[in-house]
């Protein structure tokens, strides 16, 4: 009897041993969850406290026409419009040239060719942009110098490698949106006898739409964040300024950053002109990011294509 | 007759962009692959005659920076994300923590590097070194890290857990012993895709560290270059003859490409047998 309650009171101990060890990891684990979010937290209102004094400037900051910090001028309005011409740019060429690619490999493709081609411009997504920066100052500037003349950095030298960049996204996440349309939508188009163009015109493509337009948006964000690519092709003069043709070589946000952060005087008003270019290059992102899952919400299986791409960065 | 015209021009487009991404990769590659040698690759740099040394200290660089990164972020990344996917109910808790791992996905790099330069170089005084930059590269991937390991435990099945809770098993054993033996290909191809992207980052790094140098690190505290930024530095800095410090730059870029290759055909053909077996299971 007695061996029996020592057995019990043993199975007790073990049994408590166990739910205290339990409470431990779950702690720890929350643990974690939270210094993850402290860490996030921290960063931004690091940013936004650095940046302050800059954004205090109010219209002279976000709609000041000069940049010139060795005269306390800080307007980052030209540098905001090319920001966006740059980018905008990259993503109709991408576009262009990757939405047909997406639906000739979804759609009109061999089996085996599209086996190739999409595992190859999958593995091309992150490829470093500092490679894609250098291509562009040895092939793509010396080749619009010589053909179009100008510095040859230039606004379209920042276009074309930016759509390099983005297209394997866009044909990646275009491609998969249009394969997502359920194949009775498409199977009823073929039997009512629509052609196979029709039904891609017509069924697939307004189907897939918000997918490929949130291929489109997150490239847009990508472009608008990306910086060494950028950087090495579009000249970057020293007095920013609205850019009048494409020829013209332009200042980006994220090139400013760059140029800049290095002579900077600890605690000028420039450094936090720096801090309050990352903020408004972190409200467009984060803007462009938030239309994207707007624009996918409840589609066939978007969600988690486009969670997926942007979990490949 | 239009339908051929248009099925055509379709094809020529896609051989367009897929000629265009190939001839990128391509040209680097066959310009990249005349300068490298085993002096280009094991010997230290020289900057006052670039074409005496080599890349060494700037190729370990790179994988002590991935090194820090990997070993803040990734256990970090998953404890949180086991943390979501398994044990926070839907709250305000769990919704301001995917509200934040998304805004940190959306910060542009070049501002992680500032916060990093004025905050770790700065403010708390590592200098610019291995530590302030591998600690700037992990809070860049944090938030995939987290996220991909919360979206691989939530793929796998509940009965599966039901299954070993019922056998008397304790959650965390659960979590042990078959919902991460379950989630971890997913897990780790999330983590390969945030390294690869670390590997290549050059804004980072640029701004956390010194850039160019001579020898290896000795400590988390000592300097150390990276393949990108000795890509962008050599063009821009070292008063070297252009042409040489151009071929330097390309054999670098083949490197880089390389490795950033490996880790990427590693995570998708993860990732692809990963899928095929859950889809085979489910249709099991």
């Amino acid at each position: 009897m007695e061996a029996l309650e020592h057995v019990r009171g043993l199975k007790f101990k073990f049994r408590r041993m166990e739910l205290t060890r339990e409470k431990i990891i779950e702690k720890l684990l929350f643990a974690s969850a939270l210094s993850s979010i402290l860490i996030v937290f921290f960063i931004i209102a690091f940013t936004l406290k650095e940046s302050i004094p800059a954004l205090a400037l109010g219209r002279d900051f976000f709609f000041g026409m000069t940049w010139r910090p060795g005269h306390e001028q800080f307007g980052i309005f030209p540098i905001v419009v090319s920001t966006f011409v740059v980018g905008a740019g990259a993503l109709a060429i991408a576009a262009a040239i990757g939405i047909p690619t997406a639906i000739f490999l979804a759609e009109f493709s061999p089996h085996w060719v599209r086996n190739i081609i999409k595992p190859c411009v999958e593995m091309l997504v992150g490829i470093p942009s500092v490679v894609l920066g250098f291509f562009g100052l040895m092939v793509l500037v010396p080749f619009i110098r010589d053909s179009f003349g100008g510095y040859g950095e230039c606004i379209l030298a920042g276009w074309l490698i930016l759509a390099i960049m983005t297209l394997p996204h866009v044909i990646s996440i275009s491609e998969d949106s249009i394969r997502a349309v359920p194949a009775g939508y498409k199977e009823a188009s073929l039997a009512l006898g629509a052609t196979q163009l029709q039904t891609v015109r017509r069924v697939l493509l307004p189907n897939a739409r918000s997918g490929i337009l949130a291929s489109l948006i997150l490239g847009m964000g990508n472009a608008v964040g990306e910086t060494m690519a950028v950087l090495m092709v579009i000249g970057n003069p020293n007095i920013p300024w609205i850019p009048s043709s494409v020829l013209e070589p332009v200042r980006v946000l994220t090139s400013t950053i760059v140029l800049e952060y290095s002579y900077t005087v600890w605690g000028s008003m420039h450094q936090h002109a720096l801090f309050a270019i990352g903020v408004v290059l972190f409200v467009i992102v984060a803007i462009l990011n938030l239309v994207t899952t707007v624009a996918i919400k409840g589609r066939f299986g978007a969600t988690s294509i486009i969670k997926g791409v942007i979990g490949r960065g | 007759m239009k339908d051929e015209i248009i099925k055509i021009s379709l094809c020529m487009v896609a051989l367009i962009s897929v000629a265009v991404l190939f001839g990128v990769v391509g040209y680097i590659f066959l310009k990249g692959i005349q300068v490298i040698s085993p002096d280009f690759l094991l010997k230290s740099p020289n900057y006052a005659a670039l074409e005496e040394g080599g890349i060494f200290p700037h190729i370990i660089g790179s994988l002590c920076l991935l090194a820090v990164c990997l070993l803040f972020a990734v256990p970090l990344g998953i404890a949180s994300g086991i943390y979501l996917a398994e044990y926070a109910t839907e709250n305000i808790v769990t919704k301001s923590v995917r509200f934040f791992v998304e805004c940190l996905a959306g910060i542009p790099s070049i501002v992680i590097g500032l916060f990093g330069l004025t905050f770790l170089v700065y403010h708390i005084g590592f200098g610019p070194s291995m530590l302030s930059g591998g600690l700037a590269l992990g809070f860049m991937i944090l938030p995939w890290t987290v996220r991909a390991s919360e979206e691989a435990i939530k793929t796998v099945p509940r009965s599966y857990r039901e299954a070993s809770l019922a056998l008397g098993a304790s959650k965390w054993q659960t979590i042990r012993n078959v919902v991460l033996k379950n989630a971890y290909p997913g897990i780790i191809t999330g983590i390969l895709l945030g390294a690869g992207k670390a590997i290549g980052e050059a804004a980072v790094i640029l701004l956390t560290t010194g850039g160019l140098v001579t020898y290896i690190p000795r400590s988390l505290l000592d300097d150390v270059g990276a393949l990108p930024v000795y890509i962008y530095m050599i063009l821009t800095v070292v008063p070297a003859s252009r042409d040489v410090a151009e071929s330097y730059a390309f054999g670098a870029s083949l490197v880089l490409i390389m490795m950033f290759l490996m880790i990427s055909v590693f995570a998708l053909l993860l990732r692809n047998r990963y899928v095929r077996k859950r889809m085979s299971g489910s249709r099991g």
